[in-house]
């Protein structure tokens, strides 16, 4: 074999770090979703890899739903200190408080309330192009998805009539108040996102690695203990969350394979402590990261129509 | 421990609506056990609901909701798989008529094709426009799947007349290599395991040749072409060494640069030295397509995103009168004297299709003359006049100096992909009298 030979990680990385640079050079407002998950740990480094030695020419942004592992805030924090960049922070809280964000009675988790304040944020910020981490191999909605999704002026996606995208021609083309989620590891999947952490020896928060939990049992699922409730003077953010008497608290050696946040995540009773471990482990795993997600797990067309309206 | 793939095979199946493609992408993932259990419990709880018990294989590539329900594929859908060998990207492109460009958008930048026939129709005209754009993107490897071959009672005879009803057109089009595999995409058979229904066959599986074939030398290592897409410059260097740093982004669309090698920058002709190969693992000696690197030159020349620094060893045309193929991909017609934005590379100018020279007859394959327009899914060949001159390969030299799109001004919809004939004219380096 010839020596100008690239392995799939190579591929993936070069492809991805162009589809960066596309959006740096065609849009006026770029910003980057950090949440400080697997996916968009390696969007830092993609970005790194793309805009060094200059600084990374987009603001950070994350959406909180409130409950969100204290680990994973630390991690993006700091992560987002180290490399210099602007951090932007929005919050379902604030959203409810104005009345931008309306919560549907009797349901607890907050993921669908982060569609209207990301739209908040993009109309806030002009944003133009927001980068996210999604990967096609996560759901069958998203296999469907382009590098670069074209959003109306709602933010909504329309699936079936997507602009054609060839060779690696992106049309970035926008009118006033459309926008693009731009999606750099489209064809990465879970396998090529931890080979890529261990290769680059990414850091990662804490909770991907096994530890010591209370858990209790909920819809087929290990859901964690949420924080107690500190100020009795405000409603409980988690009332609905907790264990009932009928779900007893079990202290487990666990970990999390995805992160949404403490409420739509399940996690996966495990013993690894390193990448290699990880990477064995998703080798020889038997259901999809999606599979302990209760947010998807709502109905066949769960991610489907929550892209239609604004999601990620 | 893990799987090490060695590299990635992107391909696409195309065929007509119920040739089988959504089963066959279905049946190599589920023999090749990349599916797992709760994609299995999703395909048996939606087998018990709509399909009365039996699992339908082409509801994992189906992910919408109205192609549930109608029970067809409206849009392309990406999946993965990867064996000890390598790892596979798979476009599953529908195969209705109103939907071709979408076959054009999941096979543009695959290195294989699988074409499904029917056995029971053999090839048909869908057969023919599926395999006459898979050799105008200059597809490098063609699968021909003949499928269904249990309903055909695994006739030998069947499958050597659907062969030579193709191999009846093969030679007017432009494919190199091409495979013909008997198979039951519903059974699995010669999909991963070698069928006992097929004694007469001795080719390799689907799987098998998917593994083996060789793709090494799909990359175009000829000729250094780097069109810039972003130029860094740092505002803020922590390092001192970086306060004049000036450096060119882009990923190598060809060739390969070495340090200490003169280059061009297009379109002012400026000739110079390759001093450094940035990146952030530290510099190259040499970067090869499809690397994405930072370049670094020895003078200072205003070079631009939508510039391209090029080798000089074989150079590349150059002009505003452009030739073309294009797949026309939108409702609205391609007509003459119409202006559109041409996006080509990281370089986007203005354009004005002049001339429509001809549009192919799919049923035929032969061209048409000079027909008053094009509409949504023919090919057929233009003149296209730019407002700024570009420099550009042949589309058979280099796929992605050779390749560009049309977009719709006012709607900015993506409505055509275009593939560029060869310039006459060449880029001639003493253009470039300016030496620095
Ligand atoms: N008998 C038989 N039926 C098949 C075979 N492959 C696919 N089918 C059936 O043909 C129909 C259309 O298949 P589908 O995969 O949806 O076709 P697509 O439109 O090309 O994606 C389904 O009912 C399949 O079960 C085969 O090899 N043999
Ligand atoms: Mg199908």
């Amino acid at each position: 074999m010839s020596s100008y030979h690239l392995d799939h990680l190579q591929h993936l990385e070069s492809e991805a770090i162009h589809v960066m640079r596309e959006v740096a050079g065609e849009f006026e407002r770029p910003a980057l979703l950090f949440s400080g998950g697997k996916d968009s740990i390696c969007l830092l480094r993609l970005a790194e890899k793309a805009f060094r030695p200059a600084e990374i020419p987009m603001p950070f942004l994350n959406i909180e739903t409130g409950h969100e592992f204290p680990e994973l805030i630390d991690f993006r924090d700091r992560r987002a200190k180290q490399l210099g960049a602007k951090l932007i922070i929005r919050t379902v809280d604030a959203a409810i408080a104005r009345g931008d964000a309306i919560p549907k009675p009797g349901v607890v988790s907050r993921n669908q309330l982060q569609t209207p304040v990301l739209l908040g944020a993009i109309e806030e910020f002009k944003f133009d192009c927001c980068i996210g981490g999604a990967r096609r191999d996560e759901e069958k909605a998203r296999a469907k998805e382009r590098f670069f999704s074209f959003r109306d002026g709602f933010g909504q996606w329309d699936p079936k009539n997507q602009r054609p995208e060839i060779w690696n021609l992106y049309n970035a083309r926008l009118n006033q108040g459309e926008n693009m989620r731009v999606f750099p590891l489209s064809n990465w999947t879970e396998m090529d996102v931890w080979e890529y952490i261990r290769k680059e020896k990414l850091e990662v928060p804490t909770i991907y690695f096994s530890h010591e939990r209370d858990c209790f049992r909920r819809g087929g699922q290990w859901l964690p203990e949420p924080p107690a409730h500190a100020d009795a003077t405000k409603p409980d953010p988690y009332a609905g969350a907790r264990p009932t008497e009928k779900e007893p608290i079990k202290r487990l050696v666990v970990r999390v394979r995805t992160i949404a946040d403490m409420i739509s995540t399940g996690m996966i009773e495990s013993k690894v402590h390193s990448f290699d471990d990880i990477i064995s482990e998703i080798a020889a795993a038997r259901v999809t990261e999606r599979g302990s997600r209760a947010d998807d797990k709502a109905s066949e067309a769960a991610m489907e129509d929550r892209k239609k309206a604004g999601y990620f | 421990m893990g799987h090490h793939p060695v590299d990635i095979l992107r391909f696409n199946t195309c065929g007509s609506v119920d040739d089988g493609k959504s089963t066959l992408i279905g049946r190599l993932l589920y023999d090749s056990k990349s599916l797992m259990e709760d994609q299995i419990e999703a395909l048996e709880r939606s087998a018990d609901i709509t399909g009365g018990g039996q699992i339908n294989l082409a509801n994992l590539t189906d992910g919408l909701r109205a192609e549930r329900e109608q029970g067809i594929t409206i849009d392309v859908a990406y999946r993965y798989f990867a064996t000890p060998r390598r790892k596979f990207i798979i476009a599953d492109t529908p195969g209705h008529v109103q939907y071709t460009r979408n076959m054009v958008t999941g096979a543009s930048a695959a290195n294989l094709s699988i074409v499904l026939i029917d056995a029971r129709l053999g090839v048909i005209e869908q057969s023919r426009r599926h395999t006459c754009i898979a050799s105008l993107l200059r597809i490098p490897h063609l699968v021909v799947a003949v499928n269904k071959m249990d309903l055909v009672d695994w006739s030998e005879a069947r499958f050597i007349e659907i062969c030579d009803q193709f191999n009846e057109f093969l030679p007017r089009l432009d494919i190199k290599d091409v495979k013909f595999i008997p198979m039951s995409a519903l059974n699995g058979d010669n999909l991963v395991e070698p069928s006992v229904h097929t004694p007469w066959y001795v080719g390799p599986t689907l799987l098998g040749h998917l593994e083996t074939v060789h793709i090494a030398s799909d990359w175009n290592l000829n000729g250094f072409r780097f069109p810039v897409q972003w130029v860094n410059r740092p505002n803020n260097p922590t390092d001192r060494h970086l306060h004049d740093f000036r450096g060119f982004s882009g990923q190598i669309a060809g060739g390969i640069v070495r340090v200490g090698q003169k280059v061009m920058a297009l379109p002012g002709g400026q000739i110079t030295t390759v001093k450094e190969i940035w990146t952030l693992d530290g510099p190259l000696q040499e970067a090869f397509c499809p690397q994405s690197v930072t370049l670094v030159l020895e003078h200072d020349i205003d070079i631009s995103r939508g510039n391209m620094i090029i080798g000089l060893d074989q150079l590349p045309g150059t002009g505003m009168d452009l030739h073309a193929q294009v797949c026309w991909m939108h409702p609205r017609p391609l007509q003459r004297g119409k202006k559109y934005f041409l996006k080509h590379t990281s370089n986007t100018v203005q354009a004005m299709v002049t001339e429509i020279d001809h549009r192919i007859n799919m049923a035929t394959l032969v061209p048409e003359p000079a027909p008053a327009e094009l509409v949504l899914n023919d090919i057929g060949e233009i003149r296209i006049r730019t407002a700024k001159p570009l420099v550009y390969d042949g589309y058979a030299t280099n796929r992605l100096t050779g390749s560009f799109i049309l977009i719709e001004q006012g709607t900015n919809a993506t409505v055509a992909a275009g593939m560029l004939l060869p310039s006459e004219q060449l880029v001639r380096p003493e253009s470039g009298d300016y030496v620095i």
